[in-house]
């Protein structure tokens, strides 16, 4: 199921102006790789790239490769929606949609895409929460509205919404950012859990939830403001975090930036 | 002494103006009440002794006398500041009270005059063979009027200008839509004599006979303007996020504003269309135009002349008499009846279908 994600000159832009310039890297398989870098700098910018939201946003352009198990995805022909269906994503804030139940939400991804048995739906309901170690806080009301649930429980709905239509690769945009440490904590082990099944993309401005979840770390950085955002480096999330290879990734860490 | 008093206090430098304490003189809760029953004795009492027979000119001394008292009584009581803060909540108040008045004598005028002749009868029987003067006849011809043509207008521009407004809000971009929206803009000020001059022309170029549809046209286009613009400001209040989210599980465009974007908006959407549809209840000029009017009971919109409510109590009120004055009025507060029911309709369906946030 996991797959690699191979990026190699990749450039995104907002019209005229270039977010994020040249980046090349490698995802592996099974693995949680964490972005990490000053606000601006992209991370978010490139994670949207790796399944082509970015495009939703107006004037939202890209350039270069990105390689899902040796199928490009910006390749000639490629559906943005099919890309989607395999490369699922979680947001900054919880998102369930207000107008659903909390069992809708998990089954909306697969409702409204047409592709599913309805034998089968009760079941990949309950196996999506229970992955999202959510089911026992709601298996009894499944029937009210997803909205009416305490912020780290949208997270992991939405973490479970994700993962019902069974993508290959999760991406998640700083999921933690809005919840309080017990919410976070749940989350994290939720990703380790996640990560034997799934290729795992996590952008966050934690520090120490980038060295506590990853494998693999990289470190993104802009020369000033209104310049393109650069990939410094990426490595093992052990080295960066103990001997990384470039000065400005030890000061980034070590609290000495700019 | 106080000589000697000011020798004494020179040593010590004199101590900055006291720091005045959190509580001060204040007037009771009920003094705007009390500002407001004088302020209505002055002004009344000022409107006898000069002899003037307006009560509007009584009512709008008052208000100004309400004012002033307001002010200066609080700014020699309190402070300065609590003075401005009276007159300002004063000032809301007057100009909510001038804005009311109207409405409410509207309101009763309608009630009480319309209630005499509304009942049963009137709602059920035509003025057909019914002559001026008597009082028989009802109204029944022209609701059926009224129904048919603002239900085919409905029809016609609630789904055009639904998705006139997705278009606007998911799609357009460019040139395209900076010229749709400028004439929506543009079509929002057409007034309504010029909407029913329009099919008029095309009517008379087509060879068409006047008729319910024709009127429901020129209403729509009075109709589709309002509809974009409400359910356009109800599309752009959905989260973005709530777009992405759906985008981000492979759902296609089109399935997300149908499944997620729509049903989170169908509440104040629902709500644009039925003031919509007030709007336009009340048009008499395209109806006067299109529909001709008509004595009798037509329920066929498609062909031969109707009548509406509008045009009912234009009708009436032309002709003059005791019992068709009483009939405009018992018409007129069908029509507006008829427009409050819709309205409480469209909360209810906003209510009904508005998110919950329940637990």
């Amino acid at each position: 199921m996991a797959k690699r994600i191979d990026v190699s000159g990749l450039s995104a832009y907002y019209g005229s102006h270039k977010a994020i310039d040249d980046i090349s890297m490698t995802v592996e398989p099974r693995s949680v790789t964490a972005f990490i870098g000053p606000s601006g700098c992209g991370k978010s910018t490139f994670l949207r790239t790796l399944n082509r939201m970015h495009e939703v946003t107006p004037g939202g352009r890209v350039e270069g490769k990105v390689l899902l198990d040796d199928e490009n995805l910006y390749g000639a022909g490629v559906d943005p929606v099919a890309v989607r269906r395999t490369v699922g994503m979680v947001f900054q804030r919880p998102n369930p949609f207000p107008t659903m139940s909390i069992f809708d939400n998990v089954a909306a991804g697969l409702r409204l895409n047409g592709s599913y048995r309805k034998s089968a739906l009760n079941d990949i309901v309950e196996k999506s929460l229970r992955g999202a170690n959510l089911w026992n806080e709601v298996k009894d009301r499944l029937n009210k509205p997803g909205s009416g649930l305490s912020g780290g429980q949208q997270q992991r709905l939405c973490i479970a919404r994700a993962i019902a239509v069974e993508p290959d690769v999760l991406l998640m945009d700083e999921p933690c950012s809005a919840l309080d440490p017990i919410s976070t904590l749940a989350i994290e082990d939720l990703v380790g859990e996640l990560k034997e099944r799934f290729t795992i993309v996590i952008v966050t401005h934690n520090m120490q939830q980038a060295a506590r979840v990853s494998d693999r770390t990289a470190f993104f950085n802009l020369a000033a403001v209104g310049k393109p955002g650069k990939l410094i480096e990426i490595d093992e999330t052990e080295r960066i975090f103990s001997n990384p290879s470039v000065q400005a990734t030890e000061d980034y860490i070590s609290g000495r930036f700019g | 002494m106080s000589h000697a008093t000011t020798v004494r206090d020179i040593p010590t430098p004199a101590p900055a103006a006291p720091k005045p304490g959190l509580s001060s003189r204040s007037l009771p809760r009920l003094a705007p009440l009390g500002f407001a029953v004088a302020a209505i004795v002055l002004g009344v009492g000022l409107g006898l002794a000069a002899g003037w027979q307006s009560r509007v000119q009584w009512g709008l001394i008052s208000a100004l006398f309400f004012l002033v008292i307001s002010y200066v009584t609080t700014s020699v009581v309190e402070n300065r500041r609590q003075a401005r803060d009276r007159l300002a909540t004063s000032l809301v108040w007057v100009c909510f009270l001038l804005a009311v008045v109207p409405l409410a004598s509207l309101l009763w005028t309608t009630v009480s005059r319309g209630s005499e002749r509304l009942d049963g009868y009137f709602l059920t029987h035509s003025m057909a063979g019914v002559l001026g003067p008597e009082a028989s006849g009802g109204v029944y011809h022209a609701l059926i009027g009224t129904l048919e043509q603002v239900g085919i207008a409905t029809l016609i521009s609630a789904p055009l200008g639904l998705l006139t407004a997705v278009y606007l809000v998911e799609y357009g971009k460019g040139a395209l839509a900076r010229a749709v929206t400028f004439f929506v803009d543009v079509m929002t000020g057409i007034p309504s004599i010029v909407a029913g001059l329009f099919i008029l022309s095309i009517m008379l170029i087509a060879g068409l006979e006047p008729s319910g549809l024709m009127g429901a046209l020129a209403l729509s286009i009075l109709m589709i303007p309002v509809v974009v613009r409400s359910t356009e400001e109800m599309l752009k209040l959905v989260p973005n996020e709530l777009r992405e989210a759906s985008l981000a599980l492979g759902i296609p465009k089109w399935r997300t504003i149908l499944k997620v974007v729509l049903p989170t908006a169908i509440g104040g959407i629902a709500t644009g269309v039925m003031l919509a549809v007030a709007r336009i209840a009340g048009e008499t000029a395209p109806i006067i135009l299109l529909v001709f009017g008509s004595q009798l009971i037509n329920t066929n919109p498609f062909e031969g002349a109707q009548s509406s409510l509008p045009f009912y109590i234009y009708e009436q009120y032309k002709i003059g008499e005791a019992a068709s004055y009483d009939r405009a009025w018992a018409a007129a507060l069908v029509l507006i009846a008829f427009v409050m029911i819709l309205n409480l309709v469209a909360r209810g369906i906003a209510r009904w279908k508005a998110p919950k946030a329940g637990r």
